[in-house]
């Protein structure tokens, strides 16, 4: 196999804060420096990409000496958590912009799909929007051509092919735009988690598309997602990024397997030390526990048993409209269900300056199956996100008899919910 | 690795800016996006309007009508044997040409935003797209003026087209490219200091008094001796000028003056993809 696309020594700096006042003495020193032969100012300074510290710096490292080979024909994955520098890696990869330092060498065409439809025109007709998207893409008129009949159907536009794409349903648009998008034919295609539009249906469809690219015509892939199973099932080998380095490369289930201990690692530290959580920081949660009936905190639940998920959250000033939402995430990444603060009260939360404050959530009957588990804890005020942490909580359901029926649970897909079941033997029984 | 092997790079994303970056092939490989860019335009821009297309005529019409009234009736600027509104229809034309040219290249980037960080082709795609369709606006326009001439042509107005007037594309793609040049320039600079864009609006208007639309280039020598520099040092009055001498047969053709015109377009066009290809690279970061 031969090396298609190498990174060496890939860096990006942004500057913070609000470029205005300062640019042009910025540029002048720069300027000053390059004449008198110098290396850039302020390409020294700089501080590494973490969110949560207060920076010293006005600059900041989005990205620092990523390096990373492709072969032909492989599916390589980029995991990261929000901030990791993926979209930043993804935009210099697909030339929106330059590394501040390095370069990308590339023996094929790069397409990216960072966004599907970009380019439509409201008032042109859904074909016309899918030689014009297509164009822009980089495909040439004959291409699309080619595949026209193929494209059009793959979206299920058929009958709206030649209405003005104003008249679409957003559905309808993000269905004709990905599949212009899936008929690319790149040396390399760098895709960004466009996977997660349109119904399910389609979404089932645009995975299987998804794999017919990467497995069956053997072309080069760059995937970037947080969904794990996602890139699981379709990527040979990944890369993890971590405020801006490359933490791990690897074969796909040992990155994964990395990514998910590396968030474990977080657990240890008390909630409120915690440093991989985002938002204003006008309220912070504390503590997150998961109670019994006899108030004691639990990792290990049962189905079907009653719980409370107790929160501390201390509140720096007086807090209105607090919304507090709670996601339960499997080990795949995917949202099994979320309980809202918001949703069953019917009060509006409002919450005094105070070291602690307390909340509690109860579930009557924990409706998951056996396996294990995140919550993600998220708080909002009318200020908007206040604090956010992924993996707030890891805990595990290792069995119990959600159903009383004394049989042994099998299914570890989706939620339990309550249901009857019986015989029916005449039409009256029906009613 | 071996030799060859480095060598058999397609291309490089780089930190590095060349001064000069201009791939050919490149752009040719995009030219289907060009046609399509300025199908899109021309075909877009009077959707769902009653008169659609004729206002690529209302427009000059109504301004020269206008200017024949201002300048010619009220401010009795002389044309010459030449039909005041034919002297003004040819001026309105090509200067609107060159001053949408620059208006909308000059808002490349911020417009086209949403698509330029998303996907990559050659930027220089976007203001040639626009150099185009404004040209087959300027052709309809030009269609226009021709119905006029013939009139006033049969109606014994003393008008002569010059022979030298199969040059006269040429002097129509020079302002094209005049066009091209100081929009390219104005959107780069743009996407850093916002302060330009308040600048094009109005020095676009200044432009046209000190560019010889509405009077010809001899009277300003004549009543304003002192000033009639700026005119003089004005490469779209020369155009506007030459382009007149050759459609109408007045006024005065000075190779000096098209020369003078051709480098300093030239110039302008050379400095604007300079600097149109170091901007594309970063302005997503600093729009």
């Amino acid at each position: 196999m031969s090396v298609i696309l190498k990174a060496e020594n890939i860096s990006k700096q942004y500057r913070l804060g609000v470029v205005g006042t300062g640019t042009i003495s910025h540029d002048l020193n720069r300027w000053w420096a390059r004449i008198r032969g110098k290396e850039d100012p302020y390409l020294k300074v700089g501080a590494v990409n973490d969110r949560s510290t207060k920076a010293d710096s006005a600059y900041v490292w989005a990205l620092k000496s990523i390096n990373f080979e492709v072969q032909k024909g492989e599916v390589l994955g980029i995991i990261g958590k929000n901030g990791a520098g993926k979209s930043t890696l993804l935009k210099i990869l697909s030339r929106v912009t330059i590394p501040t330092t390095g370069e990308i060498k590339t023996r094929g065409r790069i397409a990216s799909l960072l966004e599907v439809g970009t380019g439509f025109h409201p008032e042109l007709t859904g074909r016309e929007n899918m030689y014009l998207n297509g164009a822009i893409l980089g495909m040439t008129k004959a291409e699309i051509k080619a595949k026209e009949q193929e494209i059009i159907e793959f979206s299920g536009c058929e009958r709206y092919v030649d209405t003005p794409v104003k008249r679409y349903s957003s559905g309808m648009r993000v269905r004709l735009a990905f599949a212009v998008a899936a008929f690319l034919e790149p040396d390399i295609l760098v895709i960004d988690e466009v996977l997660a539009v349109g119904d399910a249906e389609f979404q089932k469809k645009a995975i299987g598309k998804m794999q017919d690219i990467s497995k069956g015509d053997g072309r080069t892939v760059l995937f970037v997602s947080h969904n794990m199973a996602a890139v699981k099932n379709l990527c040979t080998r990944a890369i993890v990024l971590e405020n801006g380095t490359s933490v791990f490369e690897g074969a796909t289930d040992e990155a994964v397997d990395f990514y998910l201990s590396q968030n474990k690692k977080q657990e240890s530290i008390p909630l409120e030390e915690r440093k991989d959580r985002s938002g204003n920081g006008d309220f912070l949660f504390k503590d997150i526990s998961i109670l019994n009936t006899g108030n004691e905190a639990l990792t290990s639940l049962l189905s079907g048993d009653f719980y409370k998920i107790k929160i501390c959250l201390k509140t720096i000033v007086k807090q209105t409209d607090v919304k507090i939402r709670i996601q339960f995430i499997d080990n795949k990444g995917a949202v099994r269900f979320l309980c809202n603060s918001y949703f069953v009260d019917t009060k509006i939360l409002n919450l005094e300056k105070s070291d602690s404050n307390y909340i509690e959530f109860q579930i009557a009957k924990f409706p998951l199956p056996i396996g294990n588990y995140l919550i993600q804890l998220t708080g909002v005020s009318t200020d908007g996100i206040q604090d956010d942490i992924e993996n707030a909580l890891e805990f595990n359901v290792v069995g119990g008899d959600f159903f009383k029926s004394g049989r042994e649970q099998i299914s570890k897909e989706g939620v339990l919910v309550e249901y009857t079941f019986k015989k029916v033997f005449e039409q009256e029984d029906l009613d | 690795m071996s030799k060859l092997n480095e060598e058999s790079w397609l291309y490089t994303i780089s930190s590095k800016k060349k001064l000069i970056d201009f791939n050919f092939k490149e752009i040719w490989h995009y030219r289907d996006l060009l046609v399509l860019f300025v199908k899109r335009d021309v075909v877009t821009l009077y959707k769902q309007t009653i008169l659609g297309p004729l206002w690529y005529l209302i427009q000059p019409l109504f301004t020269a009508l206008t200017f024949t009234l201002i300048f010619n009736k009220v401010a009795n600027i002389e044309t010459g044997t030449v039909p005041p509104f034919l002297f003004n229809l040819a001026g309105i034309s090509i200067w609107n040409y060159f001053s949408t040219c620059l208006t909308t290249t000059s808002d490349t980037f911020k417009s086209n935003e949403a698509i330029f960080g998303k996907v990559y082709f050659p930027r220089i795609i976007v203001p040639l797209s626009i150099i185009l369709s404004n040209l087959l606006k300027f052709g309809i326009q030009l269609l226009i003026f021709i119905a006029f001439y013939i009139y006033y042509y049969s109606n014994g107005a003393a008008i002569a087209v010059d022979s030298s007037v199969i040059f006269f594309p040429f002097i129509i793609l020079l302002m094209g490219l005049l066009g091209l040049g100081i929009g390219m320039i104005i959107s780069s600079l743009v996407t850093k200091y916002r302060d330009l864009k308040f600048l094009v609006g109005f020095g676009v208007q200044l432009l046209m008094y000190v560019s010889a639309v509405m009077y010809p280039l001899a009277l300003m020598r004549d009543k304003l001796p002192k000033i009639a520099w700026v005119v003089e040092y004005n490469p779209l009055a020369y155009i506007i000028e030459t382009s007149r001498f050759m459609l109408l047969g007045t006024g005065t053709i000075n190779g000096f003056g098209i020369a003078y015109t051709v480098i300093i377009t030239f110039l302008i066009l050379f400095f604007g993809i300079i600097i149109f290809n170091r901007t594309e690279k970063t302005f997503i970061d600093t729009v």
